[in-house]
Order: C-alpha cells, then structure tokens, then sequence
C-alpha cells in the first residue's frame, strides 16, 4: 500500500502542469530524433541535458526521461518506413516491419510498433513499481561469464533461428565482432586491427557507420537494382477507420510477441551491461521459436514487429533500474542521465529511494504519463510518417541517401566514417546480392565491446579453463541453450536425411 | 552468378586472412596472470570467417546455394548501369563534401538525382535541392549545434548569411 500511495504521489507530481508540458515536448522531440537514422535518444538527451538546469531536478528527469521513451518509439519508424534502423535497439524491427511497409501496410507495422512499445512500458513500469531494489540486487549476481554466456545466445537465436545459409551467417557474426575489435585493445590499450595502417580506424569502427552503410547505402542500391527502380509500396492508405482496423489487427497478430518482448525485454534491460538490444533481438528469436508459423518471421508479421518493440521499450525502463538503486548505467543513454543527476546534486544508489523520496517516485509516475503521451504523439504522427511513403521512389530514395550520409556524419563527426559508410554500402550490395544475411554483422558489431570484454574477465577469473560456463548456476543453462540453438541446424539436417538414408 | 559466388568467397578468404594476420601484432594466447592477450577474439573469430568461407566453397561445390546453381550473369548491363549512376552519384556526393560543404554537397547530388535520374521537373528539382539543404541546416546548426563540413573557403559567403540568421 505505501507503494501505491507513492506512486500515486508520483503520477500527480508529473502531472503538474511544467511538468506536462515537459512531457509533452519531450516526447515529441524524442520521436523525431529517434525516427532521423543516424540520431538517438542519446543524441537528444545529450544535447537537451544543458537546458535541464533551468528547471528543478525532478522536472528535468522526467523531461529528458520522456525524450528517452519518444526515441525508443521513434526508432521503429525509420525501421519501418526507411528501413534503415535508428538505433540499434530497431535492428531487429526492421526484418518484419521494412517487408509489411512494402507489402502496402507500413500503417499496419506502425499501429503494431506503437501498441508494443506501450505494453512493454506499462510492463515494465509496472515490474519497477514493484520489485525494484529486489531486482536491482539480482541483477549484481550477473557476473561476466552470465552476461557472455547471454551474448552467446543473442548470438544462437540468429544462427539457429535464421532460415538462411548457416556458413554466411556465422562469417557476417563473426565479420561484425571483428570489426568491433578495430581501434584499441579496451583491456590492454594497445592499437589494434588498425586496418591498412589508416589512423582513422584507431577511432573504431561504430554501430552507426555499419548500419547506415548496410541498410542506407547497400539495401537502396539492391532495391534501385532489383526492381529497376520502380520501387511499389503497393499505395499505402491511411484513414482513421484503416487504422482503427489495423489497431484490431496488431492486437489480434500480434499480441504473442507484445507479451513476449515486454518481459524478455525488462529482465535483460535490467542487466548493467545488456540493454534494450540484445533483449530485442532475444525477444525476436524467442517470438519465432515459440509461433506456430515461424516461416511468417522475416516476411511482415505482426508478431515479429511487435517483439523487438515491446521488447526495447521495456528494456529501456528496466535499464533506469540499475542506474537509479545501484549507480550503474545500462547504456550509453543512462549514462548521461546519470550524469545529469550528479550534477543536480542526486547520488544514485540505494539511498536515493530513502532520501530523495520525491524525485524517485516523481520520476517513475512520468514513465506512466510518458508511455501513454509517446503512444498517443506517436499514434497521431503516423500519418505523417505514412505520407513520406507515398512519395515517388525517385524523390523518396535521393532523401534516404542523403539523410544517411548527414545523419552519418552527425554521429562521428568524421570523412573517413564517411568514407567508411559509403564502401560498406557498396560491400553490403555485393554480399547482398550472393545472399550473406548482414543484420547479423549490425547486431555482432553492437554486442561485440560486451562479448569480448566479458570472455576475457571470464577466462582471467579461471585461468583459463572455458568450463567457467558451463559450471556456473546461471551461465551453464544460457551457454548449454546456446549450443543447443547453434547446433539445431545440424540436427535438422540430419533428420531431413535420416528416412533418405532409410529409403 | 556461380562464378560470382566463388571470386567472392575467395576475395572474403583472403580478407580473414589478412584480418588473423593483422591480429597476431598482439598476443593471441592465454598469458598467464593477465588473461587472454588482445589478439585472442579477432584472431579466433577472423579464423571462423575463414573456416565459414570454406563451407562456403563446399557449399558452391555441391550446388546447394541458388547463386551457384545459376548461369545467369551476376547483373545485366543495366544493372551496371544503374549502380554506376546511383552508386558513383553518392560517392561523388561524399567526395564534393570538402569542396562545397555538406549543404552544397546535398543540393547537387539532389539536382543529380532529381533532374537526371529522376526525371523530375525543374521546378520541384529546383525547389528540393535549394530548400532540404537550407532545412537540414537549421536543423543541424540550430537545433542539433551540431557543425557539418563547410568546405573550402569560397562557400563562407553563404555560411555568414547563415549563421547571421541563427545568432
């Protein structure tokens, strides 16, 4: 009961009219900035950050809190309209939502993204209301051999999961991580992979640059070359009795994966260095493992749209968890939230919950106003969003070449990314063209800085010996689900192969 | 497409190569007291993209990929075509960047793209390519503070109209 009458405190907190109006605008800013590619919530919570000091701590929380959950919704958008991810938090919304928007149902892909992202809010609103501290210390409990054996099975979902040719999706995985590796050794400080001796690669090579090459550069020129340019999106329509029905579809096709992704989602965001997109992507696999017609999956299904969105969303709710009981950001976005907190004079951790009392419960009432203003904004916007689609494809595709290489330069701020950007594009038409599947490459290159880092602590803690896997309570079941996920091709090919052998 | 299949598993052989090479500059064992050495993850990861390629040949030589059961030509003298005009217009668009800056960079490839690609009037191609780039600019420089590339110094004429608006 004194959690109720906290929350309900904190919910009319938020409610003030400053804070609103915060609400409000920042959610709106948000969409916009996570539906650009190339731009993020960090992009928008960083440089609002500065204008947070003209109000008081807890409306300025909550205002870059509601930029937060407006990217989150946003990102789906370039996802499904663009097909180019905005985060990599929407990678995975792109393998069904990009086919539904050329089968003419952009509206259908959106409506779905949307009523996803709010179950998974409310979800996980709901489980933080509750359980936090409790959750916070389970977390801790993760060391590096749980959170590698985890990274692992993002890794399997794709491996086991995937229709496509096996050999081309171990080498776009394993491509992705090794690019990761490129710049400095993050244990040792030393230079690494800096390819061709150029110093440019000693920056690395980002999520961002790969994913605008890939999806921004190769997958247009795919398209422009598959269809000879006449691009049909079969006319989108949009109306309010259309998008009325297409809410009734996306309850009715995909309230599995809404499910699905908005616990996945919570419990792998709540890990300090998991997040929303190893949690979309574990969402993803788990939706397609567990549908009665996973051969749906990669061609429009609701269901697969619906995963990855909840999923995010409630991943991002779950990743405050940590950085508000323990001080511990789950991602980059967090970080400077965290850091915005410092500053306003909060000291995260498990006292915040005692001394700062307000703020707290403040701050988790706007994650339940937000989550209703995002879906109603987003909902509102949706026909904007659908008018984009119905331009001519020969004005439509010049915008998406050059809203990637802007968009591209605004995250790295540098020519040879750039440059970077325009040879993976060219590299990713080719591969593209023999059938090597590349969001695998996108995902590796993101999980990549967690993966490494988490082998190398987990074979230093012993000495070297790969069994610290398998031998530990939480980590030997992930690692054991794992191989079992990499090696199901196999199995399936040796049980396609058994009644020939018979006959 | 068969003969595209293999040159290009071949070419991504040699790159795995180059990359395992490349990783062996530092240690890719187990040093006692510190861990794996910084080459461990590239180098064993760079021999699994060898070893996929290698499947992959298997593959190609038992005809279980559709690329390599087919006689068709990797593209058609169109396909050529049309990656040379969109391919080398965003390739010039990214080398026109440090002469005419990012927005002047923007309004050409648009002109390129709009007018002879695109086959567009003049006066939508006209009215896109000169008012994105003045959008995208106050976006970026305005709201965003974020700097794009101004180029050489013939285009700062325009920049101090520019920014002369904003401040």
């Amino acid at each position: 009961m004194e959690i109720l009458s906290f929350l309900i405190d904190g919910i009319f907190l938020a409610l003030e009219p400053t804070n609103l109006i915060l609400i409000v605008i920042g959610v709106t800013v948000g969409l916009f900035i996570g539906a650009m590619p190339g731009l993020g919530s960090v992009n928008g919570v960083a440089i609002l950050l500065p204008i947070t000091f003209l109000v008081p701590p807890a409306s300025a929380i909550i205002f870059l809190a509601a930029i937060y959950y407006g990217a989150m919704y946003g990102g789906a958008i370039s996802s499904v309209t663009l097909g180019i991810p905005g985060a990599s938090t929407a990678v995975a919304t792109t393998f069904d939502g990009r086919p539904l928007a050329l089968q003419g149902r952009a509206s259908l892909a959106l409506v779905t993204a949307a009523l996803a992202s709010f179950v998974g809010g409310t979800v996980a609103n709901i489980f933080f209301t509750l359980f936090a501290p409790v959750l916070a210390s389970a977390a801790l409990s993760f060391g590096p051999p749980e959170i590698f054996a985890l990274m692992l099975l993002a890794f399997a979902t794709f491996v086991g999961l995937s229709g496509d040719d096996v050999p081309k999706t171990i080498f776009s995985i394993c491509l992705g991580l090794v690019l990761a590796t490129v710049g400095f050794d993050t244990i040792s400080g030393a230079p690494r992979l800096v390819l061709f001796e150029i110093d440019g690669f000693l920056r690395g090579i980002g999520f961002i640059v790969l994913a605008i090459g890939v999806y921004g550069i190769g997958e247009m020129l795919w398209t422009i070359e598959q269809t000879r340019g006449e691009v049909t999106t079969t006319n989108p329509k949009m109306t309010v009795k259309g998008m009325a029905s297409d809410a009734k579809e996306a309850v009715q096709r995909g309230w599995k994966g809404t499910w699905i992704g908005s616990f996945i989602g919570f419990f792998v965001g709540i890990l300090p260095a998991a997040g929303a997109t190893p949690g979309s992507l574990m969402s993803y696999g788990v939706a397609k493992m567990l549908s009665r017609n996973p051969e749906e999956y990669g061609r429009g299904s609701p269901d697969g749209v619906a995963a990855p969105e909840a999923a995010n969303n409630s991943a991002s709710t779950g990743s405050m968890l940590p950085m508000l009981t323990l001080g511990i950001p789950g991602s980059p976005t967090t970080a400077i939230l965290l850091g915005g907190m410092v500053i306003w004079g909060l000291v995260p951790g498990p006292r915040l919950f005692v001394d700062e009392t307000e703020f707290v419960w403040g701050l988790i009432g706007s994650f339940y106003i937000s989550n209703i203003a995002a879906l109603v904004i987003n909902l509102a916007f949706i026909p904007l969003f659908i008018w984009m689609l119905r331009m001519p494809f020969t004005i439509l595709a010049p915008l998406i070449f050059v809203l990637s290489i802007i968009g591209g330069f605004a995250a790295s701020r540098s020519m040879h990314d750039l440059w970077l950007i325009v040879i993976f594009g060219l590299a990713a038409f080719f591969l593209r063209k023999f059938d090597y599947p590349l969001a695998p490459a996108v995902l590796a290159i993101v999980l990549g800085p967690i993966a490494e880092p988490t082998l190398r602590q987990s074979l230093l803690l012993s000495s070297g010996d790969p069994m610290i896997f398998f031998n530990r309570p939480i980590a030997g079941p992930i690692t054991v689900v794992a191989i079992i996920l990499i090696l199901l091709p196999a199995l399936k090919y040796l049980r396609r192969k058994k009644p020939v052998a018979k006959g | 497409m068969r003969q595209g299949e293999i040159s290009l598993a071949g070419l991504l052989a040699l790159f795995s190569i180059y990359l395992m090479w490349k990783a062996t500059e530092l240690p890719i064992g187990y040093i006692s007291g510190r861990g794996p050495g910084g080459g461990f993850w590239p180098f064993w990861l760079s021999l699994a993209m060898l070893l996929s390629c290698v499947a992959i040949a298997f593959n190609w030589w038992r005809g279980k990929t559709p690329a390599s059961r087919s006689d068709e030509p990797f593209m058609d003298s169109f396909g050529w075509l049309t990656l040379l005009n969109v391919g080398g217009g965003v390739v010039a668009f990214v080398a026109l960047i440090s002469v005419v800056s990012m927005y002047g960079a923007i309004a050409l490839f648009l002109l390129y793209y709009l007018r002879f690609l695109g086959r567009h009037s003049w006066p939508l191609t006209l009215a896109i390519s000169i008012l994105l780039p003045i959008g995208l600019f106050f976006f970026f420089e305005a709201v965003m503070l974020i700097s794009m590339p101004q180029g050489m110094a013939f285009t700062q004429p325009f920049f101090d109209v520019m920014y002369d608006i904003i401040y």
